[in-house]
């Protein structure tokens, strides 16, 4: 694959009260900041993506009124996934692969704190004979907390959510030379892939999660020393789980930002922890990272983001000298 | 652009007001098996799904990609939620077609849907975020001042919108998947029909419709085995692009969007072509207002400003015109919104692939020409297309 890198990320002052912020209000400085803190201009932007949820606010197309703030004159190729900008981001590093366009700008947004969360969380669980019942992600999350404590882990039983949260993330992509001249130190990605699993809780067994292994396989998190992992654990049980399925062990630091359980801005959570693993590298902290980001109830689908100081081939060169 | 991509597999369900006998998940998985069927394929085959559909509140799920792995083989693989307004069947296909040229898969499963009896697509999109004041509009009332913009402008004569309201329904006859079927109709029915939004007459706005529709995209070498397999030729994909401009900026033209325009010419520069009328030998466009068909007549480059009506009016994109527009009755006879842009799609890969059937146009077959499929959203602001051909790029 191209090498590819995260060469800027910028979060917004996440809150836990709505402040009467729009979307558009909690994008636009992030996107500044990005594109300040490269000296880059937005015509170098090859391809834009970005991620929310119409439901958390309840209008059908809240992607547009953040799409009315970054600039996207003259016309700008563009697209948007109704996912955890984690996926916006698969999304560009995938079109990056092309090979024509050497930069990308993804951005997640959410307000999580104007809306019900158990109800909107409900309303993507299958609409026939899930839905209606009305279980919300928090008792959702109780069954897989409950499969584990069964099956001998140390968790506790009856999880808290994070404190619903607005907020919004916003990275640029670069490639090669590009994102040597613009970042004194890449986090290039060495690794990115996800997996689903299925939607029906009876047909998973709760106390692993397959996608998750997987994604990691495919995304190299071994072999190697990871000393940070950002993980998506909106409840505390999962990093046991997670932990597990990465293969990371006691050494590696989990979410020294403090993760999602301090801060869980919706469809920017999952792009945050891609962001907060690449900032450990840009400041010299990390020479390898990890980041997971999670969709669905019970961690159903899971992306796996691995990132590195050194792109592959700078490990060969190394190797030949 | 990547390395090659080509459509193997499409599959349609009939188009209907209300699916009632099968479940969400029941519809898109009967398009997806069709897909698969054409393409010699099954589930195991497929390495990556990419799921489209307009806004959640046109059904009451939210994400529903989560629901629908299962329905659509999508366990243990990658799965993508696309969303971009009523663009977004083609941005669906895009993003897919994006996974096989990164070289990333062999073979991409897209599939987009809408299930519109679920809910009420004009409530859906008149609801007001908590920031600003809901026009209660719908879809024909945001977009009848642009027309009327358009008809001033360009001083078409009024039957114009007319005239590609009976068109396209004639046209729909010959698709067996097409939801409108109206046999007798003509300018005089679509002429006493009711006012809906001034000047759109209700036989000149789009149905509302229940449907699914699915592609398999494929590598080069993936898509030489499947042909050779099935008999049936690959679409190829010459060009492709999306754009997007903002909603709200003083100055541009929503009429004549630059994002079109620019879209258009991005995928007109990758596939060669230089005159779209000569060398396109169909084009499914997004046309779910009559006047539409004029109006991006002109702005994807196949008529001069202020002319695109006069192609209309003298029979160029009608069936037996010299470069058919809508050969499969289009938006305007069948509109699963979100499925409607990658129904576009799809409709241009079967022209060249010769699979159209009963409204095939005959010169799409030969590999000289090749097909463009469009879609549009949003406040005419969001833009998809891809032109494909029967020989490789």
């Amino acid at each position: 694959m191209r090498d590819v890198a995260v060469v800027a990320f910028a979060q917004s002052e996440h809150s836990f009260s709505d402040l009467g912020w729009t979307e558009a209000d909690l994008v636009m400085p992030l996107v500044n900041e990005v594109l300040s803190v490269t000296g880059m201009d937005r015509s170098e932007i090859g391809f834009t993506c970005s991620g929310s949820n119409d439901y958390l606010v309840g209008t059908p197309f809240s992607f547009v009124a953040a799409l009315d703030t970054i600039g996207a004159w003259p016309p700008i190729a563009e697209s948007h996934v109704e996912q955890d900008g984690a996926w916006a981001l698969y999304e560009a590093w995938v079109r990056m692969q092309h090979g024509d366009i050497d930069a990308a700008l993804v951005y997640g947004f959410g307000k999580g704190t104007i809306g019900d969360q158990v109800g909107i969380s409900s309303l993507s669980y299958d609409p026939y004979y899930l839905a209606p019942l009305v279980p919300g992600h928090i008792a959702m999350a109780g069954l897989q907390a409950r499969a584990l404590k069964d099956a001998g882990f140390d968790v506790d039983p009856d999880p808290t959510p994070p404190p619903a949260t607005d907020g919004a993330a916003a990275v640029i992509l670069a490639a090669g030379e590009v994102a040597r001249r613009v970042c004194s130190r890449p986090a290039w990605i060495t690794g990115l892939d996800h997996r689903i699993e299925p939607h029906a809780i009876g047909s998973r067994d709760l106390t692993h999660s397959p996608s998750t292994r997987e994604a990691a396989a495919r995304a190299g998190v071994r072999p190697g020393v990871v000393d940070f992992a950002e993980l998506h654990t909106r409840f505390e049980h999962e990093e046991v789980l997670l932990r597990r399925e990465l293969g990371l062990d006691e050494k590696t630091v989990v979410n020294p930002s403090g993760g999602p359980r301090k801060a869980d801005p919706i469809m920017a959570t999952g792009l945050i922890r891609i962001g907060e693993a690449a900032a450990r590298i840009h400041d010299g902290s990390a020479q390898r990272a990890v980041a997971h980001a999670a969709s669905g109830p019970c961690l159903q689908h899971n992306l796996v983001c691995v990132l590195a100081a050194d792109t592959a081939s700078d490990l060969v060169s190394e190797g030949e000298r | 652009m990547g390395n090659r991509c080509a459509v193997i597999g499409v599959g349609q369900t009939k188009y209907r007001t209300k699916r009632a006998d099968v479940s969400l998940a029941g519809m898109v998985r009967e398009a997806a098996l069709a897909a698969l069927e054409d393409a010699g394929l099954t589930f195991a085959d497929i390495d990556s799904v990419v799921v489209g559909k307009a806004p959640d509140m046109f059904e009451g799920v939210a994400t529903p990609e989560l629901y629908l792995a299962d329905a659509l083989g999508a366990v243990g693989k990658p799965m993508m939620r696309v969303h971009t307004a009523g663009s977004v069947g083609g941005s669906t296909t895009l993003v897919g077609a994006s996974q096989v040229q990164a070289g990333l898969h062999e073979r991409v499963l897209v599939v987009a849907f809408e299930k519109q009896s679920e809910s009420n697509a004009t409530w859906a999109l008149s609801t007001h975020s908590p920031f600003s004041a809901s026009l209660v509009v719908g879809a024909g009332g945001y977009f009848a001042p642009y027309i009327r913009a358009y008809i001033r402008r360009s001083g078409a004569p009024a039957n114009i919108g007319m005239m590609v309201a009976v068109k396209d329904r004639i046209n729909a006859l010959r698709n067996p998947y097409a939801h409108l079927k109206i046999p007798n109709i003509d300018l005089a029915m679509v002429e006493e029909s009711m006012m809906l939004w001034d000047p759109i007459r209700y036989l000149e706005t789009c149905p509302s419709s229940d449907g699914a529709v699915a592609m398999v995209l494929a590598s080069e070498r993936a898509a030489e085995a499947a042909g050779a397999a099935t008999g049936r030729p690959p679409a190829w994909v010459h060009g492709a692009a999306m754009r997007s401009e903002p909603m709200g900026m003083s100055g541009r033209d929503s009429v004549d969007p630059r994002a079109g325009r620019d879209c258009a010419a991005d995928v007109y520069r990758q596939a060669g072509v230089t005159e779209p009328r000569r060398q396109f030998a169909t084009a499914e466009v997004y046309v779910p207002f009559s006047w539409y068909e004029p109006m991006w007549l002109e702005n994807l480059g196949f008529a001069e400003k202020g002319s695109g009506w006069k192609l209309t009016e003298a029979g160029a994109t009608a069936f037996d015109g010299d470069i058919p527009w809508n050969p499969s009755g289009g938006v305007l006879s069948s509109n699963p919104i979100g499925a409607s842009g990658m129904i576009r799609f799809a409709e241009a890969a079967q022209q060249v692939r010769g699979q159209a059937g009963e409204h095939q146009v005959a010169a799409a077959v030969d590999g000289s020409r090749l097909a463009l499929g469009h879609a549009y959203g949003g406040g005419s602001q969001f833009f998809a297309m891809w032109a494909v051909g029967a020989r490789k790029p």
